[in-house]
């Protein structure tokens, strides 16, 4: 069967996923395949956990 | 611009919004339609973007999308990383949209819609994206250093200092006044303080789902969280009417004041995973789909606007804060046309994202249009209102009597009609006991914006509505009270650390207790002061916070202006030089008038005098008398930091034109402290 074209909707919700921060990990994973197959990522919720802990380590909020 | 189509479609999108500008400000009818603020300010910023900001980019910066970003070059797949530009645009716009650009518009209509507008339009496109894009581009060329650290570069010692010290003062102050305008908002209203409360738990579960039940799944856990709170307005509403609940959530201000600092204390110390994490996620949510939704409320309905184009307050006597037109509506407005703290957002998360260079006129002009933008949709919110209503809730009871009638009677005197029974008809369909001397921004603003969505959603939600807008505001209040105390944290440790070292070490737990006991400490005071002032506390801490603010935006725009004169673009470096020129005159006399003015209204000193004279003739009230000494030690405190602030703003200047002097008379050798050109290798 022929694979019915939502492109679309694949983009917008990968764009959601994108701004919200939902696909961070795997993007991170992604970058770590590539970059340094050498040594084992982190997993997701060690990931997330520094990642938030890095994220709010520096002015993030406006008045 | 070679095609005929081209030019024909920016002339008519110019035409339409010169006559809708024109239109705004020659009106001299009863009333005028939201729609002409609406298609003015777009066209005022598609017109700023496309020639301004495309100019800019081209001329000045010579943006080149060949050169390689740090987000290239540095790629670790987590801070640094190219990323796509809509993408980049939404993180930036989240991060830079706050409580600013809703509370000041709300106080600045004090002086009726035209002047709000104008500089809402004229601040943003020629100076508060200008400097955005500016600092974002500095930093996209120098590995995506920070504001303090550029600073400390161009300027040296000195000017980094002072950019130090004028961010923590600019932190303690917004948390305060923040913070302020949450406590105000829920000061005897049962619905408000429930629902707000019921934010936290919600925050918590967020978190806890997001780390330990399904790891980063921000989307779902953040739809839990929105619809949970949908459902805590909603439950707002059984506890205003249920004897018993009401009472236990009916709370004044010193109690809820405490709440807010041991909140602020207990969210600095812990797990940022815990609650700031997951409370952002919310915000965000919240506060994008509601900017949205009253985007879409003011265009389906087009509400008539019926503030007058000028008040008679623009003389310096009305009663929302003290100060005439000049330079107190730059002032007040602060963030919605020109933010200082957009400059450490630009220099700090984004710049590391930027695929090519070329994305910072959209990224870094784009936000800050829209930002502005959102200060134009809350002016119009708090100018739907009838102008009596608008003051009865604005103005103090210290300024026009405590009780209904008195109030009443006070603002119908200045030619704004406003009877008490109207006002406990529209109390009753908020769900609040009474909307008299609710001051602060956050109940007018939600009152607007709940008659703009009940228009045009259907009015049987009124109370609901107002709830949602007062969640709204409270959450990502809430959210930079949070994320504003642990940048202050950070800054006090390097500052202690330099007094004792094991101090500045920033994951050592009793040096992030002291620090943070030390900050909240300091925003506290200024918060408790405030809700115990009877003329409302917003009127001294509101125009502290906005010279803060254009102080912190003085010393980006001295960095960014020394930054061009240094790289050979003298010609040029007017484009920041004169938003900061106009800065420091108006932060300058602000200041001045704060200080030295013999008006106990505008003066901290005259008006500390003149308490102190009243409590020593006895002429004060019992209630009054009793909070008259700390009032008269703030109002002198606050003189002093306004001193501080003017002090700090006169150093960086004269330190960034006597280090371009040198340059420019080849006394100092061009610095480079751009980071070389490599050839990118993105597509």
């Amino acid at each position: 069967m022929k694979k019915v074209s939502l492109n679309w909707v694949d983009a917008l919700w990968r764009a959601v996923r994108a701004v919200s921060g939902d696909d961070a990990y795997e993007r991170y994973a992604a970058h770590e395949r590539s970059h340094h197959p050498e040594r084992e990522p982190m997993d997701r919720r060690t990931f997330y956990v520094t990642e938030q802990q890095r994220r709010f380590s520096g002015p993030t909020r406006c008045c | 611009m070679k095609q005929p189509g081209k030019v024909l479609l920016w002339v008519a999108i110019a035409v339409l919004g010169a006559s809708a500008l024109g239109g705004i400000a020659l009106n001299r009818g009863e009333s005028i339609n939201a729609a002409w603020f609406v298609v003015a300010a777009i066209c005022v910023y598609l017109v700023a973007y496309r020639f301004y900001a495309g100019w800019i980019a081209a001329r000045v910066l010579t943006l080149d999308a060949t050169r390689a970003t740090p987000a290239e070059r540095l790629n670790n797949g987590r801070d640094f990383m190219p990323t796509n530009r809509w993408i980049v645009f939404g993180h930036h716009f989240a991060a830079i949209a706050g409580a600013g650009p809703l509370v000041g518009p709300t106080l600045a209509a004090q002086f009726g819609y035209l002047p709000g507008t104008l500089w809402l339009l004229v601040g943003a496109v020629l100076g508060g994206c200008v400097q955005d894009m500016l600092v974002m581009y500095c930093s996209v060329r120098r590995d995506g250093r920070s504001l303090g650290q550029m600073a400390r570069d161009e300027l040296g010692h000195i000017g980094g200092t002072a950019a130090l010290i004028a961010t923590l003062a600019i932190c303690i102050i917004l948390i305060a006044v923040l913070g302020l305008v949450v406590v105000k908002a829920m000061t005897h209203s049962a619905w408000s303080s429930f629902t707000v409360f019921a934010t936290i738990p919600i925050a918590l579960l967020v978190g806890v789902y997001l780390r330990s039940i399904r790891p980063g799944c921000v989307l779902e856990a953040s739809l839990l969280g929105v619809g949970l709170l949908i459902l805590s307005v909603a439950a707002g509403g059984w506890v205003h009417s249920t004897p018993g609940w009401r009472e236990a959530f009916d709370l004044d201000g010193r109690t809820l004041a405490g709440f807010v600092i041991a909140y602020g204390f207990i969210a600095a110390v812990l797990p940022v995973w815990l609650l700031l994490a997951p409370r952002d996620y919310l915000s965000t949510f919240v506060k994008l789909g509601t900017v949205a939704l009253l985007a879409v409320a003011i265009g389906l309905l087009s509400p008539e606007v019926k503030m007058p184009a000028l008040t008679r307050f623009i003389d310096g006597t009305g009663p929302i804060f003290a100060g005439e037109l000049f330079p107190f509506l730059f002032i007040t407005l602060a963030c919605g046309a020109i933010s200082g703290f957009h400059a450490l957002v630009s220099s700090g998360t984004t710049p590391k994202l930027l695929a090519r260079e070329t994305d910072a006129p959209m990224i870094g002009y784009g936000s800050m249009a829209l930002e502005s933008f959102v200060g134009v949709m809350a002016l119009i919110a708090a100018c739907v209102l009838d102008p009596g209503v608008y003051f009865a809730i604005n103005s103090a009871a210290g300024i026009v009597g405590a009780d209904p009638q008195t109030a009443a009677a006070t603002i119908s005197g200045w030619g704004f009609p406003v009877t008490a029974e109207q006002m406990q008809v529209l109390a009753h369909q908020m769900g609040e006991q009474t909307l008299f001397a609710r001051t602060g921004g956050a109940p007018s603003l939600a009152v607007g914006m709940a008659s703009i969505f009940g228009s045009a959603f259907g009015s049987g939600l009124l109370a609901m509505w107002y709830h949602f807008a007062i969640m709204f505001e409270a959450i990502f209040i809430l959210t930079t009270l949070d994320a504003g105390t642990r940048v202050a944290r950070f800054i006090m440790q390097d500052v202690l650390g330099a007094i004792w070292k094991p101090l500045g070490e920033c994951s050592w737990y009793p040096s992030v207790l002291l620090s943070s006991l030390l900050v909240v400490a300091a925003w506290g005071y200024f918060l408790y002061i405030g809700v115990i002032d009877p003329n409302g506390g917003i009127n001294i801490l509101w125009p502290l916070f906005g010279i803060a603010n254009q102080l912190l935006a003085a010393i980006a725009l001295t960095v960014v202006t020394a930054i061009l004169v240094r790289s050979g673009r003298l010609r040029y470096a007017w484009i920041s030089a004169a938003p900061l020129a106009w800065l420091v005159i108006v932060t300058t006399t602000a200041a001045l008038q704060k200080i030295f003015s013999a008006d106990p209204k505008t003066g901290f000193f005259a008006a500390a005098g003149d308490l102190a004279a009243k409590l020593a003739a006895g002429a004060l009230s019992p209630d009054r008398a009793a909070v008259a000494p700390q009032l008269i030690f703030n109002q002198r405190l606050d003189g002093w930091l306004t001193a501080l602030f003017l002090v700090l703003v006169w150093i960086i200047v004269l330190d960034m034109v006597r280090v371009c002097y040198r340059h420019l008379r080849g006394r100092r050798a061009p610095m480079d402290t751009e980071a070389a050109y490599v050839r990118t290798q993105l597509a």
